[in-house]
């Protein structure tokens, strides 16, 4: 891919004239703190504090419920200022089932890891979405268990290094990865369906966007919603820490990639969003090639 | 309302337990068809949606424990059910869900007794125990059924009813009405959304994770807390005797075959035999006490049971030597495999008693020596010593 010139460049070849300060101290409604028990460079943090600000933003602060899976993610159950009902491996899509119906105000939410949602339980998240229930599902995709020490998952993409993959995903002797979005975007009751990502600040933002436009599906009972989040592990990719976004870019990115599967009816599949991509990037090099890009 | 039934009626067990769950305030019901539970969900399906309620047909005994967990962790009266192997799937949720301190109430219509230690031994992980309850017939599950909401709340533990084939199937003239159960403090642990952001959000958990202000269990501490609680539900344990003060042959039996044998030993006591009778109405707490005290003064002690023997084990914990413990049951089903079969007859049952008392040996199960497995000659060997 060719360097594309943008934007003003922040000069880093030298000290900035004044120390780092915080510009605006922001600590979302639901969350109790700014800290996390996990990994240096884990994503997933990341993708926690973007859902509780979505929430926030959509002024559904006083009406949550998360469904919460089993993974490192576990931890943050005591860290979000969220009403939790903790759920068994893979479970968390039939408990927020129960729940949505007992209680149908509420805004109700699993978070759950790749080996909870599409290995343990894939069977949960394809119903619940087939069955059109009103509740959001929101997937935390490091490609990895995380929590056992890295070792693949459903969604572990080919040549992956794992601790049971040792020599890289074989598509022969471990099969293929489970592209999860477009499984659930075929189905008639899902309404909305994105992948989402956390490796770089627009991934953020664009994410936080889908997070909200999936609540707000669920705030108007236009069925299921779902939102997978790409996260970095570091430790379980087995990578320096600081090189977690560049691997997760270039390595999961590039199977599972970020774009809205399903909105407003039309569906994409992720092959589309390939060739979408491919597409948009000979039309930024044919404008390189002319002397520029067109805004 | 049309749930609420308070004139005789004839009906299908599954129907009279279902409108008695439904007086209980039970709002919320999931499972997944499995004969002969199949009917429950039947009746549910039809009910619920007429009282505001829910039924939902899941995918799998998984996800109607998933649901039913998450209807009762809003607060709200739920249960799903089972039989058999679904109930096997579900033993998971039961297990978590104890640590969870959530009032599931599980309606499982067994194949047959042998799922007694699958009932009372639980099956899932870890260290649990959840209250079971074992109706003789209709009339009772109608008031059984309202207690295992009342226990289930009383406790915030699983609640399990064990009936059968009979229980589930057998149309009886009953009264579908309130059983008066003591009041209950309020659910305030309910999740509904309303505290989340405020500082103080709800949390239902098996694990020892907690919010800043909450009890910081840890993982070994919520494993102390839950062991101490059990202690605490064996004051639920509840059983029927009958004959026992002169008895010289106790007979210890649950669920519908218990009718059976109250029955039979009726019948015997015209005759003039001293024989009388223990029915667990708990299964767990097992009724220990009753069952060793009938003991005391008896000859023998036998267990009936439509299995292989396994109430048999806990019968023998109860009697603690002081009398021989027998077992008199066996397996016996119908051809499908799902009801209950030949030896669920009072002429064989009273004969087994008989056979018991008069120091005689049992007479052979309908159907089952035909079957005996014949072992092959290598597994007739010896088995070598192997430990160093």
């Amino acid at each position: 891919m060719s360097t594309i010139p943008l934007g003003p460049v922040i000069d880093t070849s030298r000290a900035p004239a004044s120390g780092a300060r915080v510009v605006e101290p922001q600590l979302p409604q639901l969350l109790f703190t700014n800290t996390h028990h996990l990994c240096p460079g884990c994503g997933e943090p990341l993708a926690i504090r973007s859902l509780a600000e979505a929430l926030e933003d959509l002024g559904l602060v006083h009406t949550a419920i998360c469904a919460l899976g089993i993974g490192c993610y576990t931890s943050f159950g005591g860290t979000v200022d969220v009403e939790i009902v903790q759920a068994l491996h893979g479970r968390a899509p039939s408990l927020a089932t129960g729940i949505k119906r007992m209680r149908p105000d509420a805004t109700v939410f699993t978070l759950q890891g790749d080996g909870d949602m599409v290995n343990e339980g894939l069977q949960e998240v394809l119903h619940t979405a087939a069955r059109g229930e009103s509740v959001t599902c929101v997937l935390l995709n490091n490609g990895v268990f995380g929590e056992t020490g890295g070792h693949m998952t459903a969604t572990s993409v080919i040549g992956q290094r794992t601790k049971n993959t040792i020599d890289g995903r074989d598509a022969a002797y471990h099969g293929y990865p489970i592209l999860i979005g477009d499984l659930i975007a075929r189905l008639e009751g899902a309404a909305y369906v994105a992948r989402g990502s956390v490796h770089n600040a627009g991934s953020v933002a664009r994410t936080k966007k889908m997070l909200r436009r999936a609540f707000e599906t669920q705030r108007n009972r236009a069925g299921f919603s779902f939102v997978e989040i790409l996260t970095m592990c570091p430790t379980g990719w087995f990578i320096p820490t600081g090189e977690g976004p560049d691997y997760l870019s270039s390595t999961l990115g590039e199977v599972h990639l970020m774009g809205e599967l399903k909105a407003d009816g039309v569906i994409r599949t992720t092959e589309e969003l390939h060739a979408e991509n491919v597409r948009k990037a000979a039309e930024l090099d044919a404008q390189l090639a002319r002397g520029g890009i067109e805004d | 309302m049309t749930t609420a039934t308070p004139t005789r009626a004839l009906m299908e067990g599954s129907e009279a337990l279902v409108r008695a769950a439904i007086l209980a305030d039970c709002k919320f019901f999931a499972g997944y068809p499995m004969t002969p539970f199949t009917e429950v969900l039947e009746h549910f399906a039809a009910l619920l949606p007429d009282v505001g309620g829910v039924c939902i047909n899941a995918e799998s005994e998984l996800e109607a424990v998933g649901m039913a967990w998450g209807a009762v962790a809003t607060g709200e009266r739920a249960a799903t059910g089972s039989t058999g192997q679904g109930i096997a799937l579900m033993q998971e949720s039961f297990s978590e869900a104890t640590l969870a301190e959530l009032p599931l109430v599980i309606f499982n219509m067994s194949r047959s007794q042998g799922d007694y230690f699958q009932a009372t031994r639980g099956g899932g992980h870890g260290d649990y125990r959840h209250l079971v309850l074992a109706p003789q017939d209709v009339r009772e599950g109608v008031r059984l059924v309202q207690l295992a909401f009342h226990l289930a709340d009383k406790w915030r533990n699983p609640v399990m009813l064990y009936g059968d084939y009979l229980l589930a199937h057998t149309q009886e003239a009953v009264t579908v009405e309130k059983v008066d159960l003591p009041p209950l403090p309020p659910k305030d642990w309910g999740v509904d959304g309303t505290t989340s952001g405020t500082g103080r959000s709800r949390t239902v958990t098996s694990l020892g994770v907690a919010k800043p202000g909450a009890r910081p269990f840890g993982q070994e501490g919520k494993a102390q807390y839950i062991a101490t609680k059990m202690a605490y539900l064996e004051r639920e344990v509840r059983s029927e005797s009958g004959y026992c003060d002169d008895a010289e042959t106790v007979i210890v039996a649950f669920g519908s075959p218990a009718k059976f044998v109250k029955y039979a030993i009726a019948q015997l006591r015209d005759e003039g035999l001293r024989v009388g009778y223990v029915r667990p109405i708990t299964l767990w707490p097992f009724p220990t006490e009753a069952v060793h005290a009938a003991a005391q003064g008896a000859r023998v002690v036998g267990s009936f049971e439509i299995s292989s023997g396994q109430m048999v084990d806990d019968v023998r914990i109860a009697v603690a030597g002081a009398a021989p413990v027998e077992f008199i049951g066996g397996v016996s089903s119908d051809h499908s495999g799902f009801g209950l079969g030949r030896l669920l007859d009072v002429d064989e049952v009273r004969e087994r008693i008989r056979a018991l008392h008069e120091g005689r040996p049992q007479p052979p199960v309908p159907g089952y020596e035909e079957f005996a497995y014949e072992p092959l000659p290598h597994q007739l060997a010896a088995t070598p010593e192997v430990t160093p």
